[in-house]
């Protein structure tokens, strides 16, 4: 993976600031049915290439970030402020 | 060929050219009984005992690359059956009794070496925890043994004990633990598979899976349609890949686990041995390479490979338990995907789909359960019920609420 992550705060900082989280994944709403609950919860498309995950810039400005990467060539496509990610 | 003491003698003599292939390189037929995704450790062990315990012998095993190339040929060779939970402890007691006499039934020198397991703590919270491992250990008939500071000191007098961080004050100790020879179970299952009828197609990689009716009639392959009567899926860190080939999304993600082995050293530690503080564990080839790792790198990853950053921390844990490792170089490292799971336990299980069975999520500890794998999935493969060690294995046991979380950690797959 690139050693250095472009953060929309701080920018260019090593990748050893950053904890990941995993899947950014839609949370349900709070009275969504069970299974859409256990889909979000335990279910994951676990895609081999493009990937959005939550990072939490730990050492730095310590935002929630979207990373888009890819699983395969780990390249990082995109970094962005998860309050301003597109709703899906 | 039968291999023992005379044959060896035999060919000796005989300018070693009586030795022939240890398996078949068959074309595929057009149908079989079960197809096999994946010839991982688990896969053939799975071909093993269809055909020996079953008598199922119109089998194939298909995989992508060749033998031996996926997780069975780079892990770290721990075997141990030091489980806490009632779910998983039978079942990993089972693998180390079948490799036990794994080395006669498959007649190939594994190299299954029951040099010991020790487990070391740090705190007075971590020895309590150990002690109820122990003893549930020992409830189930599995062998446990709690060391204290000196009785570990005086086995392994190199380690840092009075590390101002992590003071060794002890280790919980499975002397029936120990290492086997990886690359040695693939080449004995494959090799004992083949010679009882089973189909063993390498470069074969699965494509598609072809179902008529809501049921699987075959698969789609880098060598063309095959088909069968049960199609059992054991592709270890695309195991996703795989079952979403069938439209199944699975409770798993795929992540790199990285290896290592320094240089050859003289007979150094004779044991298996895990910091409690940095989840670090090493032990000693036969060749005088120290094989180690540590944590897995912690983000999903299909690539064979990680990052330095883990290098380094793994460096750093072993020197903080063993100081004279700051002197010895790094020979080799390599990663290697797994499937973990969202409770760090795997799989055993039907699925929706009637006659397409799964075997996935063994996440970083799935070679010892090797030899317990292949026999239970090949019951199951036969008879369509779990074998009575692996009734907690379900596939459905997360949205039931009956997860097996050995660690507590939760749905969290890069913290098991
Ligand atoms: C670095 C590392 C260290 C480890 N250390 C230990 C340890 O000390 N102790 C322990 O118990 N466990 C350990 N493990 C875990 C263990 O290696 C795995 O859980 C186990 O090997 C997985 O089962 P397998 O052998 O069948 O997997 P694999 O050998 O990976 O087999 C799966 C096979 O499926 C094939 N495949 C995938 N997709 C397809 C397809 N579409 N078509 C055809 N074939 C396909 C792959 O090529 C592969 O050969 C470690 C793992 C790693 C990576
Ligand atoms: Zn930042």
């Amino acid at each position: 993976m690139a050693s250095l992550i472009t953060c929309p705060h701080c920018g260019q900082r090593p990748k050893e600031e950053f904890a990941i989280k995993g899947a950014a994944l839609a949370r349900p709403a709070p009275d969504a049915p069970q299974g859409e609950w256990y889909d979000y919860v335990f279910l994951r498309t676990n895609p081999r290439g493009r990937y959005e995950e939550y990072w939490h810039h730990v050492s730095g400005c310590r935002r929630w970030l979207v990373v888009t990467r890819d699983t395969a060539s780990h390249a990082v496509e995109d970094c962005r402020d998860a309050a301003e990610r597109a709703p899906t | 060929m039968r291999y023992s003491a005379l044959s060896i003698l035999r060919n000796g003599f005989a300018r070693q050219l009586g030795w022939t292939s240890a398996w078949r390189f068959p074309k595929p037929k057009a149908h079989y009984d079960v197809i096999i995704v994946g010839g991982g450790g688990h896969g053939l062990a799975t071909a093993h005992y269809l055909a020996k315990e079953h008598g199922i012998t119109n089998v194939a095993v298909l995989e992508k690359g060749y033998i031996g190339s996926g997780n069975v040929g780079r892990n770290t060779t721990i075997i141990r059956s030091n489980y806490l939970l009632p779910g998983n402890n039978p079942f990993y007691e089972l693998s180390l009794k079948l490799w036990e006499g794994l080395e006669q039934d498959l007649n190939f020198n594994a190299m299954v070496s029951q040099r010991g397991v020790i487990n070391l703590f740090h705190t007075d919270a971590q020895r309590d925890a150990y002690i109820r491992r122990g003893n549930a250990m020992r409830l189930h008939g599995v062998d446990a043994e709690l060391l204290d500071r000196a009785k570990v000191q005086s086995m392994m007098p190199f380690m840092d004990f009075d590390n101002a961080r992590f003071p060794i004050k002890g280790g919980l100790m499975q002397r029936r633990g120990g290492t086997v020879r990886h690359d040695a179970v693939a080449w004995g299952y494959a090799r004992a598979a083949d010679k009882r009828g089973v189909d063993i197609i390498q470069d074969c990689e699965v494509t598609g899976i072809r179902r008529e009716n809501g049921r699987v009639v075959g698969v789609d392959t880098s060598q063309g349609f095959i088909g069968c009567n049960k199609l059992g899926l054991a592709a270890a860190g695309n195991s996703s890949r795989v079952a979403e080939m069938a439209d199944l999304k699975l409770p798993i993600e795929s992540h790199v686990l990285q290896a290592f082995v320094s240089e050859g050293l003289k007979p150094f530690l004779d044991t298996v041995v895990v910091y409690g503080a940095g989840h670090f564990y090493i032990s000693q080839s036969d060749k005088g390479g120290l094989v180690f790792g540590g944590d897995i790198d912690g983000y999903n990853s299909y690539a064979q490979r990680g990052n330095l950053a883990i290098v380094e921390h793994v460096a750093e844990a072993g020197i903080a338990m063993i100081p004279a490792l700051s002197r010895v170089r790094y020979l080799r490292s390599w990663g290697g995907v797994m499937d973990m799971s969202m409770d760090g336990s795997p799989i055993i299980d039907r699925t929706p789909i009637d006659n397409l069975y799964l075997n996935a999520g063994w996440c970083y500890g799935g070679f010892k359960a090797t030899p317990a794998s292949g026999f239970c999935f090949a019951h199951l493969l036969a008879r369509g019920e779990p074998h009575p060690t692996t009734t907690a294995m379900r596939l459905d046991r997360f949205e039931r609420g009956y997860a097996i979380d050995e660690r507590g950690y939760g749905p969290q797959p890069n913290l098991h």
